[in-house]
């Protein structure tokens, strides 16, 4: 060990393994529907998914899951929670749209508005 | 990518309660349901919340999962980890409020807590050096080493306030000026990890949940003394201790914290362990050092102090393993810091050993000045089975009890010193209504008298005589003029003999005759133990109106004492009767009582 900025560098990288454990209010939430009606519609593959593309990126996400919030027939079902108290309900969730969104919305900040629950009804 | 963190206490408490067994089916389970890339089981140290172990916490929720049983997993894994819906059933009760989980820090047992000194334990895989770095590790030792004199570390230290935490409450700045004042070739420092008082496991949790922070405090120790080799003496009835302390050393030499040129600095510093051999005197400081120079242990006369002549004949710094928890965070965070927490003359915090009569067993920290009633009845959850707290002893066989008179009394040095007890190294064992204060003496000195190590005479013939005349109390042999006779011995003692370990061990006796002088004198006038335990002064009796004849107590005797026919009231034959208690056991119309 040379110097302080060694330990720091050591320090910025064991930190960011070790952030789930904090209590950290300001974080993009991924929650996908795991009740019963989303895991018989396949939201496995989705939070699979999610946890592949995310880890691929490298998007400081907090990737968790929520029951049944009532649209059975729109499941997989996945909401993303943003620090600046926006909702978006996607709906009929797959592995390949579950990429799309965290290209699109997570990475660059665009919703993908054919996928949400307001497109549905159109 | 990982997306969840179960952490599982590692501690010596957990372990025997079988953690390794749940880590092992957690992560079968895990691979079972496809998680194992999505969720980490990381091992930590100790949580604190002895009493419901074994303990999980599931992150990023914080979920507290208690006294978890290797058949609970699955469950665990398919509904929490896999579905997202917390098992409430599993979860500590106290942060259950109808369907939501609220946070642990909200709960009685840690809400009054700081913890310092315990800060990573349960948070941190401890044998993980990157974990110890993330939270600000070996950052304390950069700062010093690169930005500060040594001069000025001491300064730091002594405006602290710290004072030792193994129990002799001396100004541990002050100790290290001495040492670094000495103009010697080689100066040691040591680490007390002896932790010897039974009831105490402070040290042990330290050692077990962030062993790193030692290393870090005694490079620091060396660095402001002068010092370039360190030892730890740790009881080798630690293993778990003494395996992640060597792991952390391996590690800290490995990335270079620990060898030559520390920081490019120049300044050099390694360290070893030694293993205690079962002697509670080699916690005391000169003995200590005797038996790492490979001597018998047994106590020097002082002066000189060791931090004029110790180790080896040289300056040597001697501390407490929770004194080094104290100090890479006092460099990081400033010495007023520090000092903006406790009492004016006892600074920081204190961890807590709860054991005996209390809900809530397990290791605590609070603040210096929090009260002895906060510590039993809101931290530790009072009494169990609604019991009456009769009293508290603090400093183990060197200290005394606290009544409940005194329960309102701030936790500091000087205010314990002053009611005849002693902060000592952190073990509180608390006691209720059924505990025989002249019992709890004679188990004190029990265990001094088998300790003693015979050096000096005070001691050595003290101490046994002085358990001799509690022994005949006990059982019903008291004479007039004992407790005369006790008091002039226990004074005598003190002042006579040659190390800590007699100069305190007639501490317990002194304090309990202060406050429960009533119980002695009815073992000796009367030939009564007022709470039925000890044994001599007992008998069992059948109450012949209660008693229906049903001959399970006569069948359960081993001595044949009970006589009796079918259906008419039995009774016990006094001069047979060993006193097992097998009959109370085994009534069950509450026809048997001791008294």
């Amino acid at each position: 060990m040379k110097s302080l900025e060694e330990l720091k560098a050591i320090r910025e990288k064991a930190k960011a393994n070790m952030g789930i454990r904090e209590d950290r209010e300001n974080m993009v939430r991924v929650m996908v529907g795991m009740a019963t009606c989303g895991i018989a519609a396949g939201a496995r593959p989705v939070l699979s998914a999610f946890v592949n593309e995310i880890a691929n990126e490298k998007l400081d996400v907090i990737v968790g899951q929520t029951g049944c919030i009532g649209i059975c027939q729109y499941e997989p079902v996945v909401e993303i929670f943003e620090p600046d108290g926006t909702k978006t309900t996607y709906v009929k969730m797959t592995p390949e749209r579950a990429a799309k969104v965290v290209h699109r919305h997570l990475k660059g900040g665009e919703i993908v508005n054919e996928y949400t629950i307001g497109s549905v009804n159109k | 990518m990982i997306r969840s963190h179960v952490l599982v206490c590692g501690g010596t408490g957990c372990t025997s309660s079988g953690c390794e067994e749940i880590i092992t089916v957690l992560q079968e389970n895990l691979s079972k349901m496809d998680l194992a890339e999505e969720v980490s089981v990381v091992k930590t140290g100790c949580f604190g919340l002895c009493a419901l172990g074994p303990i999980m916490i599931v992150y990023p929720e914080g979920t507290f999962y208690s006294m978890v049983k290797p058949g609970d997993i699955p469950e665990i894994v398919e509904e929490h980890l896999l579905k997202g819906r917390i098992v409430t059933r599993l979860v500590y009760d106290e942060t259950v409020q109808g369907d939501e989980v609220t946070s642990l820090d909200d709960t009685s047992f840690y809400k009054k807590q700081q913890r310092v000194v315990l800060r990573n334990c349960g948070v941190i895989n401890p044998e993980d050096i990157e974990e110890y770095i993330a939270y600000d590790g070996y950052q304390a030792l950069g700062t010093a080493l690169t930005e500060m004199t040594p001069q000025e570390v001491i300064q730091t230290i002594k405006d602290s306030g710290l004072r030792g935490r193994g129990g002799g409450g001396f100004l541990t700045g002050v100790k290290w000026g001495f040492a670094a004042a000495q103009d010697a070739e080689q100066k040691y420092v040591c680490c007390n990890a002896d932790e010897g008082d039974p009831g105490a496991f402070m040290d042990r949790s330290v050692l077990e949940g962030d062993p790193h922070v030692l290393i870090e405090a005694m490079a620091i120790a060396g660095y402001a003394i002068g010092a370039n080799m360190g030892y730890v003496y740790i009881r080798a009835e630690y293993p778990i201790a003494v395996h992640r302390l060597q792991i952390a050393v391996n590690q800290a030499r490995e990335i270079g914290f620990l060898g030559d040129n520390i920081f490019g600095t120049g300044f050099s510093f390694d360290m070893e362990l030694r293993l205690g051999a079962g002697a509670f005197v080699c916690g005391e400081e000169t003995a200590l050092l005797t038996s790492i120079e490979g001597h018998r242990g047994e106590p020097r006369p002082r002066p000189p102090f060791p931090a004029v002549k110790g180790l080896f004949g040289m300056p040597t710094v001697l501390n407490n393993v929770e004194t080094y928890a104290n100090v890479p965070r006092i460099i990081l965070k400033g010495a007023d810091w520090f000092a903006s927490m406790g009492t004016e003359k006892s600074k920081g915090t204190k961890v807590f050993a709860l054991g005996g009569k209390i809900t809530n067993t397990g290791l605590v920290e609070v603040p210096m000045g929090t009260t002895l009633r906060e510590v039993v009845e809101e931290i530790g959850g009072g009494i169990p089975g609604g019991k009456k707290f009769k009293a508290a002893q603090t400093g183990g066989p060197s200290g005394g009890c606290i009544p409940a008179s005194h329960l309102d009394i701030p936790i500091d040095y000087d205010n314990l010193t002053a009611i005849g007890s002693m902060m000592g190294s952190g073990g509180l064992i608390v006691m209720d209504e059924d505990n025989c204060m002249v019992d709890i003496a004679k188990f004190f000195l029990d265990f001094t008298v088998d300790e003693s190590c015979g050096k000096c005479a005070p001691c050595r013939i003290g101490t046994k005589r002085l358990y001799e005349m509690l022994d005949r109390i006990t059982k019903g042999q008291g004479r007039p003029g004992d407790l005369e006779r006790i008091e002039n011995l226990c004074l005598y003692i003190k002042e006579n003999a040659l190390c800590g370990l007699g100069q305190t061990a007639p501490n317990p006796v002194l304090s309990t005759l202060r406050y429960f002088r009533e119980e002695y004198e009815a073992h000796i006038s009367q030939k009564r133990c007022p709470t039925a335990v000890c044994k001599d002064l007992l008998s069992f009796t059948i109450l012949a109106d209660t008693c229906i004849g049903c001959t399970v107590c006569a069948k359960a005797c081993p001595t044949g004492a009970i006589s009796g026919t079918l259906k008419q009231p039995h009774a016990i034959d006094q001069e047979k009767c060993v006193k097992c208690g097998a009959c109370i056991e085994k009534c069950r119309f509450n026809a048997i009582v001791k008294r």
